[in-house]
C-alpha cells in the first residue's frame, strides 16, 4: 500500500506539485492523469525519490520511506519509463539482470527468473543476447517491463509506459500487460495523458491540473460525478466512448458488446442506449 | 653538410641520437598525456555534473589552447627552468582541452532516460557513472584522447627549443643547417610515432568497459606514467651548463669547432634562439651562443667571451659601395669613413639595445650618437644628387643606414633615399650589383661565406685573422663586382659564447680558453 500525504514540490518559483495526497491499496492501480505540465510525472518520481519533495510524507506498507537511503528504496520499486531506458551497451539479458545484481542475486537465480518472465511476457528467449537497438519498439517495452519486474518488487511505477509505441502495438501490449498475473498482485502507479488508457487500466484515477488534484476516484466517479468543471471538460471529448465502456450490460460493457457487430446491429443497440 | 650522404647513412650514423631522441619524445608525450587524462577526465565528469562551472572551465582550457606553444614555453621558463619540466607542463596544458571537452560532451550526451532508468533501478551515483555514463561516453572520450595524443606528438617537437630533447632536435637542427636528411630523421619518426600511438589507442577504444574493474584501467596508466620518466633525457646538472641553438650545435664554426679546437667538453643542451637569452638570464643556463652585438646581450646583462683561438670567423661591419657611385661623388668615401673604427662591440650592442628593447626609433638613436661624437650636422637640403642606402631587415642595419643618411646629408649637398628592410644578404647584394642601391652595411664574414663562398681550406686559412678576411673580400669584391669595401666600422658581429656578467666575473672567465680551463679543473 502506498500513502502520500501533502506532497509539495517547487521548481524555482513555481509550484509543480501542490499538496497532493492519495492512497493506493495493495494490488490496486492508480493512474495519474492530466494535461502535460500538470505535475503527474513529478508526483510519480517523488514516490521513488527521483524527485525530492519539499514537504510531505510518503509511506509504503505503512513505513515512512523518505528517511531510507534512496538507492535501497528504489531497488524495491519497479520502474518503467516511456522511452524504455534500456542500457544500449547491455544485452537484453544483462539489462534485465541489473536490479538482481544490485541485490546480489546468484547467477542461476537471475537466469531462472529471466526465463520465467520471458515466457510470461511473450518474449522470444533468443532475444536475450541481442542489444536493445536490434529490438522492435514493442519488444523493447516488454524488456523494460521485464527488467522492472525481475526482482518482484511489491510496487511498480510506470511513466507513460506505452507512450512511445504506435497505436496498434500500444493497444495490444496494454492488453497483455493487464492480463499479466504478476501485475495484478502489485501496487501500481502509472502516469498517462491518454484518457482511454487511464480508464482501462486504473481502478483509481487521480486527475491533476497545474500541480493540484482535481479529482481522485474510480473511473465511474470521475465520469458520472465530476467534482468540478475541469473534470467534466477534460473528459468531454471522449465521454460517449467512456460511458459505453463503463456501462455494464450483464457481465460485459456496452462497448465490448458492440465489438464485432455489423452496422445494422450497431445501429439498433445505439438507438436503444442513447434514446431509451 | 654532406650532400652526398643518403638518408639511410645518416640514420645509421646517428642511430644513437635517434633512439634517445625518440625515447625522450615518447616519454614527453606519454607523461603529459596521462597526466592530462588523470586530470581532464575527472574534471570533465565534474563539469558534466555541475554545468554552471562548464563554461568557465572549458573557456579557460580553450584559452590555454590558443597560447602559441613557443610563447607558453617562454612563460614557463622562469618558474620551471628549462628541460623536460616546462615541456611536460606545456604539453599537459595542450592535451587538456580535447580530453576535457570530449569527456564533458560524451557524458552529457548519454541518453537522459538511460540515466534516469539507472537511478530509478537503484544504482548509486558512482554506479551510474561507472556502469552507464563512462561506458557510453567511452568512445567519445577516447576520440578526445587520440586527438590530444596526435597534438602532443606534434607539439613535443618544440620541446627541443627548451632543452627537453625529443625529435625536434633533429628537425630544427636540420632546418637551421639546411640538412634535409636531418629534418627527415626527426620528422618521419615523429609522424610514425603519431600514427602508432593513435593505432594503439584505437585498439583500446574497442575494449568493453562495462566489465572492466576501475583498478585495471588505472594500473596501466600509472605504470606507463612512471616508466615514461626513464625515457626522458637524464637529469641535467653539473657545474656549468651550456645551451646552444640547433644550428650552432651542427656548425663547424660552432660547437664542433669548440670541441675540436678548444677541446671544450661541457654539458650541453639544445635550445632555441628565442629562449636562450632568457634562460641564461634566469640562471638556467651558464653559457650560450649568440651574436656579439645583439641588443639582448645588454638587456640580459651578459658578457661575450673572447675567442682567443679564433674559431669564429670575423664579421666586421663595413659599408660596401658601388665603385661607379664613388667615382661620380668622390666626397662620399670620406664622409662614410667618418664612422670607421668609431663603433666597437659594446657601443653597437648599446645602440641595438635602445632600438630592440627600449623601442627608440633608429633615427633618434643615430642622431644622439652623432651628437655625442660631435659628428652631427643639420641636413643641407642640397640637390646635387641622390644616394640610395640599403639595409637588411634588422635593427642594427636600420641604425647604420640612418647614420649614413645623416652623415651624407649633413656633410654634402647629396640627398639620401633609404631603402631599408631588404630581406637578406642575397637581396641586398643583388640590389647593389644591379644599381638599385648605392651602398649598404655588410659584414666581412658574410661577404666571404655567403657571397664569395671560397673553398673550405681558404676559409680556414683566412678565419684566423680579421685583417686577412677584410683584405680578401676587399680584393675579390673589387675584381668581381666593382664594389668597394670601405673601412670597417669597428665592431665584429660574429658568433660568440656568452655568460652572465656576475658569473663570468666570479669565476674569472674572460675567454673561451678560461672557460675550458675552469671546466677541466672542476
Amino acid at each position: 500500500m502506498i500513502r502520500a500525504e501533502q506532497l509539495l514540490k517547487r521548481f524555482g518559483g513555481t509550484i509543480a506539485v501542490n499538496k497532493v495526497s492519495f492512497k493506493v491499496p495493495r494490488g490496486g492501480t492508480m493512474v495519474l492523469l492530466g494535461p502535460s505540465g500538470c505535475g503527474k510525472t513529478t508526483t510519480l518520481r517523488m514516490i521513488n525519490k527521483l524527485v525530492e519533495p519539499d514537504s510531505g510524507q510518503l509511506f509504503i506498507d505503512g513505513k515512512e520511506v523518505y528517511n531510507r537511503k534512496p538507492e535501497v528504496l528504489r531497488r524495491s520499486i519497479g520502474y518503467v519509463l516511456q522511452h524504455h531506458g534500456l542500457f544500449p551497451h547491455y544485452t537484453v539479458a544483462e539489462n534485465v539482470a541489473i536490479v538482481p545484481r544490485l541485490l546480489k542475486w546468484s547467477s542461476e537465480k537471475i537466469l531462472q527468473r529471466a526465463e520465467e518472465l520471458f515466457i510470461k511476457l511473450n518474449l522470444d528467449p533468443a532475444l536475450k543476447n541481442q542489444y536493445p537497438a536490434a529490438l522492435s519498439g514493442g519488444q523493447q517495452q516488454r524488456v523494460g517491463l521485464a527488467r522492472a519486474l525481475m526482482a518482484d518488487p511489491p510496487v511498480l511505477l510506470m511513466d507513460e509506459p506505452f507512450g512511445a509505441l504506435d497505436n496498434l502495438t500500444r493497444i495490444r501490449i496494454r492488453k497483455e500487460f493487464m492480463e499479466l498475473d504478476e501485475l495484478k498482485r502489485k501496487t501500481v502507479v502509472m502516469v498517462t495523458h491518454d484518457i482511454q488508457e487511464a480508464f482501462e487500466m486504473g481502478n483509481q484515477i487521480c486527475l491533476m491540473d497545474k500541480g493540484a488534484v482535481m479529482q481522485l476516484g474510480t473511473p465511474e466517479e470521475l465520469l458520472f460525478q465530476p467534482a468540478n468543471a475541469f473534470v467534466e471538460d477534460f473528459l468531454k471529448d471522449q465521454r460517449l466512448l467512456l460511458e459505453l465502456k463503463a456501462l455494464k450490460i450483464g457481465q460485459q460493457s456496452a462497448w465490448a458488446l458492440m465489438d464485432g457487430m455489423n452496422r445494422a446491429d450497431l445501429q439498433q443497440v445505439l438507438t436503444r442506449v442513447i434514446k431509451p | 653538410m654532406n650532400e652526398t650522404q643518403t638518408f639511410w647513412e645518416f640514420i645509421v650514423a646517428q642511430a644513437d641520437k635517434l633512439l634517445s631522441q625518440t625515447a625522450a619524445h615518447i616519454g614527453l608525450t606519454l607523461i603529459s598525456l596521462i597526466a592530462a587524462i588523470l586530470i581532464a577526465v575527472p574534471l570533465g565528469i565534474f563539469i558534466a555534473r555541475k554545468p554552471r562551472f562548464s563554461a568557465a572551465i572549458l573557456g579557460f582550457t580553450g584559452i590555454l589552447q590558443t597560447i602559441p606553444s613557443i610563447a607558453l614555453l617562454g612563460i614557463l621558463i622562469p618558474f620551471l627552468g628549462i628541460g623536460p619540466k616546462p615541456a611536460i607542463l606545456a604539453l599537459f596544458l595542450y592535451a587538456l582541452l580535447p580530453i576535457l571537452r570530449n569527456t564533458y560532451t560524451g557524458i552529457t550526451a548519454v541518453d537522459a532516460s538511460v540515466k534516469d532508468a539507472a537511478k530509478g533501478m537503484g544504482m548509486s551515483d558512482f554506479q551510474v557513472l561507472m556502469k552507464v555514463e563512462l561506458p557510453l561516453a567511452f568512445p567519445v572520450i577516447m576520440a578526445g584522447i587520440r586527438t590530444a595524443t596526435v597534438i602532443n606528438v606534434g607539439v613535443a617537437t618544440l620541446a627541443a627549443y627548451i632543452a627537453a630533447g625529443g625529435l625536434g632536435e633533429f628537425i630544427f637542427g636540420g632546418i637551421a643547417l639546411n640538412n634535409s636528411n636531418m629534418i627527415l630523421a626527426g620528422a618521419i619518426p615523429a609522424a610514425l610515432l603519431a600514427i602508432l600511438l593513435d593505432y594503439l589507442l584505437s585498439l583500446a577504444q574497442k575494449i568493453s568497459l562495462k566489465k572492466l574493474n576501475l583498478i585495471y584501467v588505472f594500473i596501466p596508466f600509472v605504470l606507463i606514467l612512471f616508466t615514461s620518466f626513464f625515457l626522458l633525457p637524464t637529469k641535467i646538472g653539473g657545474r656549468l651548463l651550456a645551451g646552444f641553438t640547433p644550428e650552432f650545435m651542427g656548425r663547424s664554426d660552432g660547437y664542433l669547432g669548440l670541441k675540436a679546437v678548444y677541446g671544450l667538453d661541457m654539458e650541453t643542451v639544445v635550445i632555441s634562439d628565442a629562449m636562450k637569452y632568457k634562460a641564461a638570464y634566469e640562471e638556467k643556463l651558464d653559457v650560450i651562443d649568440g651574436y656579439s652585438t645583439d641588443g639582448r646581450v645588454k638587456a640580459f646583462n651578459l658578457v661575450t667571451l673572447t675567442d682567443d683561438l679564433h674559431i669564429f670567423p670575423p664579421y666586421d661591419a663595413a659599408p660596401i659601395v658601388r665603385q661607379a657611385t664613388l667615382n661620380k661623388y668622390p666626397e662620399l668615401e670620406g664622409i662614410l669613413n667618418q664612422l670607421a673604427g668609431l663603433i666597437n662591440d659594446s657601443t653597437m650592442t648599446e645602440l641595438n639595445y635602445r632600438v630592440d628593447k627600449l623601442n627608440e626609433t633608429p633615427e633618434k638613436v643615430a642622431i644622439d650618437f652623432l651628437k655625442q661624437n660631435n659628428l652631427y650636422q643639420p641636413g643641407r637640403q642640397g640637390n646635387k644628387g641622390t644616394i640610395r642606402v640599403g639595409s637588411k631587415i634588422f635593427g642594427e642595419q636600420y641604425i647604420l643606414a640612418q647614420l649614413y643618411k645623416l652623415l651624407i646629408e649633413g656633410n654634402s649637398d647629396l640627398r639620401v633615399a633609404n631603402k631599408t628592410g631588404l630581406g637578406g644578404t642575397k637581396i641586398c647584394f643583388d640590389a647593389l650589383v644591379n644599381d638599385e642601391i648605392d651602398l649598404y652595411p655588410e659584414y666581412t664574414g658574410t661577404g666571404l661565406l655567403v657571397i664569395l663562398k671560397p673553398s673550405p681550406d681558404t676559409v680556414a686559412a683566412l678565419s684566423k685573422s680579421a685583417e686577412a678576411v677584410f683584405q680578401y673580400v676587399y680584393r675579390e669584391f673589387n675584381e668581381k663586382y666593382n664594389i668597394k669595401w670601405l673601412k670597417p666600422i669597428g665592431f665584429n658581429n660574429s658568433y660568440a659564447l656568452m655568460m652572465r656578467r656576475e658569473k663570468a666575473q666570479s669565476l674569472r672567465i674572460k675567454s673561451i680558453s678560461d672557460l675550458k680551463h675552469y671546466i677541466n679543473r672542476n
